[in-house]
């Protein structure tokens, strides 16, 4: 038995879940990324260039802010690690500016991605213009509708949006798309996933990449507690790469580490073991196997697995998933933005409205602390929650 | 009918190119009819697809006949059922994507199809590393895994495909997904070059065979060639099984 959240070596298995279920033609495109990624990693060079671009580009390290109102409220100590408030507002950006050194230093002129609220789109749109590559963003037609803000953002920024209208035009859709086109294009194009989903060494390098929020959260904790380690660490679930970068940071503490997904796309919860975009791992499907579609107020939730490393955690124990309803993340918006001051994208109020029915229901000692990864800003939400209010 | 798939094509090759047509199952009213129209015409085998949700290696036409069989109500056991009753006198084998083929497990699915008489297993997303246990499982139920060769696998892997495949070595005529194209790509000439010279095992062409004349120019390649979206589109148009068979009959002329 490895270490959790380590290496998963070639097979890219945690525990049962994981590996690499994708077509012979896209293999050795796998095979050169996970290589390249394994040279990069050990390269101080590399790692370099990386935080340097963190930090002065992306506006790392993101703060940690108590939330002294809410906790006042809550009766719990409130952390909450800022992810909002990197360069585009969300932790997307610390993923892309790893991928798309890697796909600089293979020699990658192009960067292809999915997207779903458009987070991921945006950042990779960003780090393309900031390296000089083009970009390809796929994106369901329903989430272009949901978020227009960011296809516009796209756009300005130079990339190509192309609206997927197969399936249910949402995430997963976007993911098959952006597969098919990486198939045709493996030769110039750098697949840039967006969360710790897809074929080794995806959900690993991903999760590598996300790792600076558990790792700053962390030493930010040590800093702020006097027990040094809170209670609880807590983020929202859709693949689960903000998540599973928390979680890193924090796997070998005492800290009990809860995902939170959304009712309607809780893979966790209510999935099965399955196959989808090329790993195995915990999905949404009917009973003879086609894979359903999730439903949530946040576009960014709606992909219908999780990423495999969260399924292995769950089975193992060592983090608990739990669910909220869009009813609950609308007023945990509203609460923050009005205790606060901090308008957070609707995803990451999944993890504050699981925090604030916890406390409420005592589940949560009072007196507990909490640190509680905002993982964007919630700007991209504010029209499409107008009529909610 | 008890012959493998292998054995069965192994004969067939002995006098002619080999020519295996695919219909997805339930894509329209009366698919085994499909079935029968392509064993008429002179087809080898005939591949049938299983829908899935998300076909991540197929294109435009296969999705949409996927998504039509699925709201169709179209089941991994619905077909099973249907197929059953089927003896067409050549070998069926199924293509489908790995969710479907796990939902209890590899070897349930290998016995359900054995079961049903089919002959042969694709899974496209299940490649080399992962289909161990799959494997396995389709030798005890004497199905044969067909494994996929593309383009761009390296010479070495490609000896690991040839050998480990059963059936036939399903090669890629180019990377992407399934789908019409134009042109014969030189990389599917040089790719069937290699298999040849790796494997006895016969190998066929899949992906963007979309003419009777374009299949004559492949099979010159290779052994054979499998041919898909070309059919799946008249299908959609409304193509009866007559006509389809037809155009089989058509594919298998240019061949001979």
């Amino acid at each position: 038995m490895t270490t959790l959240m380590s290496d998963p070596g070639t097979t890219g298995r945690f525990g049962d879940y994981g590996g690499r279920y994708v077509p012979e033609s896209l293999i050795p495109a796998c095979q050169e990324i996970e290589a390249a990624f394994r040279d990069a990693w050990a390269d101080p060079g590399f790692r370099d260039r990386l935080t340097t671009l963190l930090t002065v580009y992306a506006g790392r390290p993101t703060p940690l802010t108590p939330a002294r109102r809410l906790s006042e409220e809550l009766g719990v100590t409130l952390l909450l690690k800022r992810e909002d408030l990197t360069h585009t507002g969300s932790h997307k950006i610390n993923n892309v500016v790893g991928q798309a050194l890697l796909a600089q230093r293979m020699g990658r002129r192009r960067l292809l991605a999915e997207t779903g609220a458009g987070q991921h789109g945006v950042a990779t749109a960003t780090a393309a213009a900031l390296l000089g590559l083009r970009a390809t963003v796929f994106m369901g037609e329903r989430d272009i509708e949901r978020q227009e803000l960011n296809v516009l953002r796209m756009n300005v920024l130079g990339a190509e949006v192309v609206p997927v209208t197969t399936g249910s035009r949402t995430l997963k859709d976007a993911c098959n798309e952006a597969m098919r086109h990486w198939v045709a294009s493996t030769d110039d194009s750098y697949y840039c996933l967006g969360s710790v989903l897809g074929p080794h060494p995806y959900p690993w390098m991903v999760r590598e990449f996300q790792r600076v929020i558990g790792e700053e959260a962390r030493a930010q904790c040590a800093a702020e507690l006097p027990a040094a380690v809170p209670d609880y660490v807590v983020a929202c679930v859709g693949g689960g790469s903000n998540a599973a970068g928390t979680f890193a940071g924090f796997v070998g503490t005492t800290a009990r580490l809860v995902g939170v997904e959304a009712e309607g796309g809780a893979a966790a919860t209510s999935g099965r073991a399955g196959v989808l975009h090329g790993f195995r791992s915990l999905v949404l499907q009917d009973e003879h196997g086609q894979v359903t579609e999730a439903h949530s107020v946040a576009a960014g939730l709606d992909y219908p697995g999780i990423g495999p490393e969260h399924a292995h955690l769950r089975d193992g124990g060592r983090a608990r998933y739990a669910t909220v309803t869009d009813e609950e993340v609308v007023r945990a918006l509203v609460r923050l933005a009005r205790t606060e001051g901090i308008v957070a994208a609707l995803e990451s109020c999944h993890a504050l409205a699981w925090v604030i029915r916890a406390a409420g229901s005592g589940r949560i000692a009072p007196g507990s602390s909490v640190m509680l990864t905002l993982s964007g800003r919630g700007d991209k939400d504010i029209a499409s929650i107008k009529e909610l209010l | 009918m008890t012959t493998s798939l292998e054995t069965f094509l192994l004969a067939r090759r002995a006098t002619g190119r080999l020519l295996v047509p695919y219909v997805t199952a339930g894509a329209a009213p009366g698919w085994t009819d499909v079935v029968r129209a392509y064993a008429d015409a002179g087809a080898d085998a005939v591949e049938i697809g299983f829908p899935f949700s998300d076909p991540m290696l197929d294109g435009v036409t296969i999705q949409e006949a996927s998504d039509r069989a699925i709201a169709a109500g179209t089941t991994v056991t619905g077909i099973l059922d249907e197929v059953t009753a089927l003896d067409v006198g050549v070998p069926l084998v199924a293509m489908t994507y790995g969710n479907l083929v796990f939902q209890r497990s590899g070897a349930k699915f290998c016995a359900a199809l054995a079961m049903s008489g089919l002959r042969g297993l694709i899974v496209p997303d299940v490649p080399l590393e992962e289909a161990g246990e799959l494997a396995d499982a389709a030798v005890k139920e004497g199905l044969d895994l067909v494994l996929l060769a593309a383009p761009s696998t390296p010479r070495a892997r490609l000896g690991e495909i040839a050998a480990r495949s059963r059936g036939f070595v399903y090669a890629l005529t180019r990377m992407g997904t399934t789908g019409e194209r134009d042109e014969v790509p030189e990389q599917a000439a040089r790719l069937g070059r290699e298999l040849k010279e790796l494997t006895d095992r016969p190998v066929l062409f899949g992906f963007g065979v979309s003419s009777p004349r374009q299949a004559a120019e492949l099979a010159r390649h290779a052994d054979g060639v499998v041919v898909a979206s070309a059919l799946m589109r008249r299908l959609l148009d409304g193509a009866r099984p007559r006509e389809l068979g037809e155009y089989v009959a058509s594919m298998r002329r240019a061949l001979d």
